[in-house]
């Protein structure tokens, strides 16, 4: 990936600035025919969901009350996994996005809700409705792309250390919900500050997430299991409780690496952003660095609908019970404007964005120019550029990018 | 000694199994998962609510919603009226509504809604409200209720109410006839003048000419399409003994204007009940409201719409109550900016550095803004 002014081709040159605003308007009509329609079923819609996964957990965690019995382990597990994942893709992601505050319930309102995830609230709505739906994929200012310790574009500079990214992507994977609270925090950065530095509100964040931390750890590894403990269940409820949050961890990661990260999703320059973008603008952003997976309707719910990606980032703010149907409106203004709409399945997606974590792990061209054939002279390559000083490692990084070049260009002939 | 022991010691063992149950099912409480299940239970915590048991026709476009409120219903007196949120079209919208009923034995409670043209919540309830459905209260409030009846004497009441203004009064009449009614005749005399458009638009009109019938109470009904409007001097001639009565009014914002009027002239009593603030004409300034607080919004409106609706409509979670100016509900704090009451024009203004640094307490409900305004919330 390469942010699209960089790129030979950028996707957006037919366009000219009156088309990006039409285009913006036709989906402002879009979403102005949802705000319309938005009514009784959606309300009933948000409230069956809630009222599934309340039960659908409170039952799960009934059943691991004996979960020393096998099949009731398998089952009170895979049942809290599927609620967790409900609790936190369907209902909070899109209850904290606002999506439901037109109702006027105070139950389910984006500045009440709690979420069943190791990040708070308050926190998470900061760095992901603010910061990453605002600046969606623009290199340097979305957190999102890459957390922060991740080199997602050919355009971040490589160091050895990324080699070791597929690992550190893999154990993201497994511990996310402690990942995003990290990175809500930009634990990062302020652990960097000196102590005496750091802000009062990060400070105050800190305790807030470390104490949200010991109450969630608390009832899953502490309270769950010692309820357990009277059928002898106090080890395979903690083992049940631990097995559907990591589940939970790995699905919500792989959904979230989907929605931006597959390979031909867009990123793009800071400073090719203008000052004033306009509403135009910032829709063409949105289209071009999304990607959907196409799946079932249970697939869809499972992951929140973030599997209308392209649509969410649209529309962040409507139902996600009606993404599904803006969909083909949407595919057909990608179309009309030639654009390109990224929708592949679950699988396809989630190889794809490893593929590219992986690929951008080794240095530029790396990938593209190793066969089984030059296996052995491509790794010593790859050493010498490990252990090489940064002057030399960069000679070296642009040898290897003509060569890459020069494959692609007899490629195309 | 013992009896303080006895009764610690199960409220601590109970709160200590709450706490314990809220840490297995946090974030979320034990209430929130109760609610699931019965809504009406004491402590819901949901809020109040009350699940509709009946809808009784009463004209073509009047309804009787009997309601079986939740367990933390603390009663009423009649007269009094409750806050009800209902959610039409999946937004949940509050008004106010008097209670019909005295207390019934069989707990239930009732209001009787008239549909009014283009009213989202008074057609929601006549016409799409089914047994069954849920409905959000508040306690009852007000106080425009009878004097409790005082031994010996014979309390003289006239009242006087025209179209759904009836509502608080079927509510006193039925609770002073349902239960004692002979102690009930002892103890008050009652002209009722009630005025509506024409005779089968009367709500409770079979009911009150029954009261009247059976010499409970004189009647004097009038129908505005063929009486015209009510005015002082058909009231004097109608009630030569007005002077004598202490009065209580319900009805739309002019009689009771006008009823206001005479009665303070003279230095009688009179008790009025309104549904809807009375608004005056100030000149629509509007502004940018921003909500610095958690809510974290901002949102245009003009100078003639109160900022809790204006704020509402852009689906900002806004504290709200009687929604016209009484109960303090929905108060929050304007760190700076002006904004107009719009029952009588009056400006409030807020400067960071001369007001409070708290902000300016002001009442969302009746207050428009009047220029740009910013609220701690």
């Amino acid at each position: 990936m390469t942010t699209i002014t960089n790129k030979a081709q950028n996707p957006t040159a037919h366009l000219s600035p009156d088309d990006i605003e039409a285009l913006g308007a036709e989906l402002d009509a879009i979403r102005q025919s949802v705000l319309d329609a938005r009514g009784e079923t959606d309300a009933a819609y948000i409230r069956t969901m809630v009222d599934v996964q309340r039960k659908l957990e409170l039952g799960s965690r009934a059943v691991l009350l004996v979960s020393a019995f096998p099949p009731a382990w398998l089952l009170g597990t895979a049942g809290l996994a599927v609620a967790k994942i409900l609790e936190n893709m369907e209902i909070g992601h899109n209850v904290m996005h606002g999506q439901w505050d037109w109702m006027r319930d105070p139950k389910i309102h984006s500045t009440t809700w709690e979420w069943d995830n190791a990040s708070t609230a308050d926190g998470w709505k900061h760095s992901h409705n603010e910061v990453h739906h605002t600046y969606t994929n623009i290199v340097g200012k979305d957190n999102d792309l890459g957390y922060g310790i991740m080199r997602v574009d050919e355009e971040q500079r490589w160091y050895p250390l990324y080699l070791a990214q597929p690992l550190w992507n893999f154990i993201n994977a497994c511990f996310f919900e402690y990942g995003i609270a990290a990175y809500d925090l930009e634990l990062g950065r302020n652990l960097r500050t000196p102590k005496e530095k750091r802000s009062e509100e990060f400070k105050r964040s800190l305790t807030n997430t470390l104490k949200k931390i010991r109450k969630q750890a608390t009832k899953d590894y502490v309270i769950n299991p010692a309820l357990a403990a009277p059928t002898g269940s106090f080890l395979p409820a903690l083992a049940a409780n631990f097995t559907a949050n990591v589940i939970r961890n790995i699905w919500s990661h792989s959904v979230i690496m989907c929605g931006h990260f597959p390979e031909g999703v867009e990123t793009f320059e800071l400073k090719s952003i203008p000052e004033k973008e306009t509403r135009g603008e910032w829709y063409l952003r949105q289209m071009l660095g999304s990607a959907n997976i196409s799946g079932s309707k249970l697939m869809h719910i499972m992951t929140g609908n973030l599997s209308h990606q392209i649509e969410h980032h649209l529309f962040p703010d409507l139902p996600s019970s009606r993404y599904a149907e803006v969909a083909p409106q949407v595919r057909a203004i990608f179309e009309k404007y030639g654009l390109n709409y990224h929708s592949a399945p679950l699988p396809q997606q989630v190889a794809s964005a490893w593929h590219r974590v992986v690929r951008l792990s080794f240095p530029n061209g790396w990938l593209a120019t190793t066969n089984a054939k030059n296996l052995p002279s491509q790794l010593k390559l790859l050493y010498a550029m490990t252990t090489a000083d940064k002057r030399k490692r960069r000679v070296m990084q642009r040898l290897l990018e003509s060569a890459a070049a020069k494959k692609e260009m007899a490629k195309a002939a | 000694m013992s009896t303080t022991t006895d009764t610690v010691r199960p409220t601590r063992l109970r709160t200590g199994l709450r706490s314990l149950l809220d840490a297995a099912v946090t974030p979320l409480s034990v209430d929130d998962l109760l609610d699931h299940f019965a809504p009406l239970r004491n402590g819901a915590q949901a809020g109040l609510q009350g699940r509709i048991v009946a809808v009784e026709s009463e004209t073509a476009d009047a309804a009787t919603i009997v309601l079986k409120p939740g367990k933390d219903w603390n009663g009423h007196i009649p007269g009094q009226y409750v806050r009800v949120g209902v959610d039409v079209d999946g937004v949940r919208l509050w008004r106010t509504y008097s209670l019909t009923h005295g207390p019934r034995r069989d707990g239930r409670i009732s209001i009787t809604v008239k549909a009014i043209p283009g009213g989202a919540v008074s057609q929601h309830l006549v016409r799409t409200a089914r047994p069954g459905q849920m409905l959000q209260l508040a306690q009852a409030e007000g106080d425009f209720v009878l004097t409790p009846p005082q031994s010996g004497s014979r309390q003289k009441l006239l009242l006087i109410t025209a179209g759904s203004g009836i509502t608080p009064v079927i509510g006193m009449l039925r609770n002073l006839y349902s239960r004692n009614e002979a102690a009930a005749r002892a103890a008050y005399d009652i002209v009722l003048v009630h005025s509506a458009m024409k005779r089968d638009e009367v709500i409770f009109g079979a009911e009150l000419r029954a009261h009247a019938d059976a010499g409970r109470l004189r009647l004097v009904e009038r129908h505005t399409d063929t009486d015209g409007l009510l005015t002082m001097a058909d009231l004097e001639a109608e009630v030569p003994d007005l002077a004598e009565r202490t009065a209580y009014a319900c009805g739309p914002a002019g009689l009771l204007d006008t009823l206001e009027a005479y009665y303070g002239e003279r230095r009688l009593t009179l008790h009025t009940e309104r549904f809807r603030p009375t608004v005056v004409d100030v000149a629509a300034e509007g502004g940018t409201l921003t909500f610095a607080g958690g809510s974290a919004a901002s949102v245009e409106t003009d100078g003639s719409v109160p900022i809790l609706d204006a704020a509402e409509s852009a689906g900002v979670l806004m504290p709200s109550g009687c929604r016209m100016g009484i109960c303090m509900g929905c108060v929050l704090p304007m760190k700076s900016g002006a904004v107009r009451d719009l029952r009588n024009g009056e400006l409030t203004v807020a400067v960071p550095g001369e007001t409070h640094p708290d902000g300016v307490k002001i009442q969302t409900c009746i207050s428009a803004a009047a220029g740009d305004c910013t609220f701690d919330h």
